[in-house]
């Protein structure tokens, strides 16, 4: 009773999660908000990674999933400590303002 | 009920949920709001790994983004005080050149990926790679040298958000 999902809707579903992921990250200013569409993107390629793994019925998928579910944990921890301390000086995190490096 | 089984039923809902909830944290000004909707839709996407028998990556996936990853978000947010009037805006033009090259985006990956053959997920329901013994043997036998490499990335990662995050001492 339970199957009957094609691999080509989860393959749209991501595709879709992955796409407002990306528009996220370039149509807003705040740099945390930007941290959090790049987290959209992450979870929609997770997303597709286990689907495919069950679709194959291989634990290699879902063992990496795992593995960049860690990446991820790391990648905000050191990420939002950075953007404190950009705040601390600036007093602001907004993305247009950081062009520092620019000249 | 249409032909459908509960299963497509289920799926089609969840997927309708996650994608409204996806929108809602890109469209929404408050950054409070989008936190909270980045919360709902990882609940969404939790849901679709227990639809998909992934047990074992479903409870990691709330522990992990919905209990450890977004309240840090949280936390930094209410640190910061933000709120919808200190929101910086992009202007109208590069909002909307966004959502132009983000729908060509869209375009280009479903047109490559429309002409793949259409397979069953014919596993589902019946696969037991995802249940935790069956995960939890394949993680501490062949991906046992990763596993501990991932420890000494957290580990450097704590290190570093630290060094990163103190005072500067004089």
């Amino acid at each position: 009773m339970i199957n009957g999902i094609s691999i080509n809707m989860y393959l749209m579903l991501s595709t879709i999660l992955f796409t407002i992921g990306a528009v996220g990250v370039m149509a807003r200013r705040n740099t945390i908000i930007l941290f959090m569409c790049i987290e959209l993107m992450l979870n929609a390629v997770n997303l597709l990674l286990v689907a495919f793994s069950v679709l194959h019925n291989d634990s290699a998928g879902q063992v990496f999933v795992f593995f960049v579910m860690a990446v991820a944990a790391s990648e905000v921890a050191v990420g939002l400590a950075i953007l404190s301390m950009i705040y601390k000086n600036i007093k602001s995190i907004d993305s247009d303002l950081l062009k520092n490096l620019k000249n | 009920m249409l032909g459908y089984t509960i299963t497509q039923w289920l799926f089609g809902i969840i997927s309708f949920l996650s994608i409204m909830f996806a929108l809602m944290v890109v469209f929404t000004r408050n950054p409070i709001n989008s936190v909270l909707y980045l919360v709902l839709t990882f609940f969404c996407i939790a849901a679709h790994y227990l639809l998909l028998n992934a047990q074992f990556l479903a409870i990691v996936h709330i522990a992990v983004y919905a209990g450890a990853i977004m309240v840090l978000f949280l936390f930094v947010i209410m640190l910061m005080n933000l709120n919808q009037d200190s929101e910086p805006q992009k202007t109208m033009m590069s909002k909307l050149i966004a959502g132009i090259i983000g729908g060509l985006l869209l375009v280009v990956l479903v047109g490559a990926l429309k002409g793949t053959e259409q397979l069953q997920l014919s596993q589902v329901g019946h696969s037991e790679i995802g249940i935790v013994k069956n995960l939890g043997r394949v993680l501490f036998h062949e991906y046992l040298f990763p596993f501990e490499i991932v420890s000494i990335l957290l580990l450097s990662a704590l290190v570093g958000a630290i060094m990163i995050g103190k005072k500067e001492i004089k």
